[in-house]
């Protein structure tokens, strides 16, 4: 077998275009949800009393213990239910589904991320929280102001980590048929039979992008401590 | 002494006589451990008392409970009159909302013997951000206040800096600065010296000299440095087992303490 440059090169437009269009957009929309929803829930976890926080801990087992793909599937089921698509008037399906694979992974990832922020929370000394007090800084402020600044710091590489997961596990999205770059290799692959260069390309692309995004993370995470 | 001066309990709002502070059958356990049982005493308004004793003998404790960052087990605080945390309702004690706790709060402020700066900011937001978002003040004024405060403390070239570019005694001065720009009313100090090196010790005595000279502010001190308890203090209070079991004038309690723990103490530390 034989390594066909030609194959490779005709498959970065296409994989490329499926990256950044589904790849790209679910990871980063998704973390942003991920990363705000999980500092909800780990300011939740600490703030509410004890029967609420008890069902909220146990909502975020759930969530955080059930497969990703299962997750998908049901949250696609869900919508299908909604009559058909219907009820989300003009959007397209795929457009439609790539929405709902977005909110999953946002959720999905928000509950490893809100143990992430619940270390980080963790981590800081009570003297912090009581200089607050001796201060009569609100709850609020204490949090805006002195925990949240110092809680992210010691959370961001962990966040980073899970965004970098989250980038990995896009191939799922394949089972609620959402285009994303590994299905595009598959059925480009399977058209011209090149399967090894395509899926080549992805990986490479997958690299080119996680590498760096890594990297990133450890420069940001040197500027952050003080 | 503290029935008599113990105010009406009905009575609201700040009075302007009576005492700062007010302790009423006090009671702290942690868990089964009782640390305090029905501890009294009153503080004057502008009076600095230090208070000694063994370690574990419940006097961080005390501060502590002034500060509201441990619970009453039982009895009250009146600070100006007013009920801290736990209030008499005929023969029942009834718990504060947590807004009127907030608000009398406001008029006390501490010092740990950790410092507790917080370290994602300056120092200059350390020192304004209370002010800025408790009482409000604008921002331009929080920092005029703020410079002024870091001068007292002689650290006004640091404004910029953060805490852990400081060393310990520079930190410590930075948390005096903090607490004194929100105008405590009252200032706790829970052995503020004892995480320092020894030769900085003498610049945050100093500034405490220099605040209890030129300012009003009723203190209450713990402190193992004791020259300085004795400069500064109107009244000592000698603490065993979450008792006090000697009370004094500092002059009278360094130099002719009546009680045999006292005298024990007192020769162990000096
Ligand atoms: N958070 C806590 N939990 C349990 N026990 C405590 C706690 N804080 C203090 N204690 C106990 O209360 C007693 C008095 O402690 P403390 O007020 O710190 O004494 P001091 O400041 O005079 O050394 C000690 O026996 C100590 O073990
Ligand atoms: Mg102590």
């Amino acid at each position: 077998m034989e390594f066909d440059p030609n194959a490779a090169f005709e498959a970065v437009g296409p994989l490329l275009a499926a990256f950044l269009q589904v790849t790209l957009l679910v990871t980063v929309l998704g973390s942003i949800i991920a990363a705000a929803l999980g500092l909800v829930w780990a300011i939740g976890r600490r703030e509410l009393p004890r029967i609420p926080g008890a069902i909220l801990a146990w909502i975020l087992d759930v969530v955080r213990m059930t497969p990703l793909p299962l997750q998908l599937l049901f949250g696609m089921a869900v919508v299908t239910e909604l009559d058909g698509f219907r009820r989300f008037g003009d959007i397209e399906p795929t457009t439609l589904l790539t929405y709902l694979g977005i909110v999953v992974f946002g959720i999905h990832y928000s509950t490893y991320m809100a143990e992430s922020y619940r270390a980080g929370i963790e981590s800081i000394r009570q003297g912090q929280w009581e200089a607050a007090t001796a201060l009569s800084l609100p709850r609020r402020r204490t949090w805006r102001a002195v925990i949240i600044p110092q809680a992210l710091r010691a959370t961001l590489p962990s966040l980073g980590n899970w965004a970098i997961a989250m980038f990995k596990d896009t191939p799922f999205l394949i089972v609620i048929t959402v285009p994303e770059m590994v299905s595009e290799a598959e059925r480009i692959g399977g058209a011209s039979f090149k399967y090894t260069e395509t899926f080549a390309v992805a990986g490479l692309i997958f690299l080119a992008a996680s590498y760096p995004t890594a990297v990133l993370m450890r420069k940001l995470e040197k500027k952050l401590a003080y | 002494m503290p029935t008599e001066t113990a105010p009406d309990p009905t009575g609201a709002g700040s009075s302007e006589t009576g005492p700062r502070i007010v302790m009423e059958n006090v009671r702290k356990q942690f868990g089964k451990n009782v640390v305090l049982d029905d501890l009294n005493f009153s503080v004057d308004r502008g009076e600095r008392v230090t208070l000694i004793g063994p370690s574990g003998s419940g006097k961080t404790t005390i501060l502590r409970l002034l500060m509201t960052l441990e619970e009453l087990t039982g009895g009250y605080i009146y600070v100006d009159g007013e009920p801290l945390t736990h209030a008499k309702r005929g023969e029942r004690r009834v718990k504060l909302r947590s807004g009127e706790v907030s608000r009398i709060r406001r008029r006390i402020g501490m010092v740990f013997q950790q410092f507790n700066l917080f370290p994602n900011m300056s120092v200059l937001e350390n020192i304004t951000e209370a002010p800025i978002h408790v009482l409000g003040r604008s921002k331009d004024q929080a920092r005029a206040d703020a410079l002024d405060l870091l001068d007292q403390v002689g650290l006004k070239d640091r404004a910029q800096a953060h805490p852990t570019q400081l060393s310990g005694g520079q930190q410590q001065r930075v948390a005096i600065a903090r607490a004194l720009a929100m105008e405590p009313e009252i200032l706790l100090l829970d052995e503020v010296t004892s995480a320092l090196d020894p030769e900085l010790v003498g610049d945050v005595l100093q500034v405490l000299r220099d605040v209890a000279r030129n300012t009003d502010i009723t203190m209450l001190i713990v402190t193992h440095e004791m020259q300085f308890a004795q400069d500064v203090s109107h009244r000592v209070l000698m603490f065993d087992q979450g008792h006090i079991i000697e009370e004094a004038s500092p002059q009278v309690m360094f130099t002719a303490p009546q009680h045999e723990r006292t005298q024990q103490f007192l020769q162990a530390v000096l």
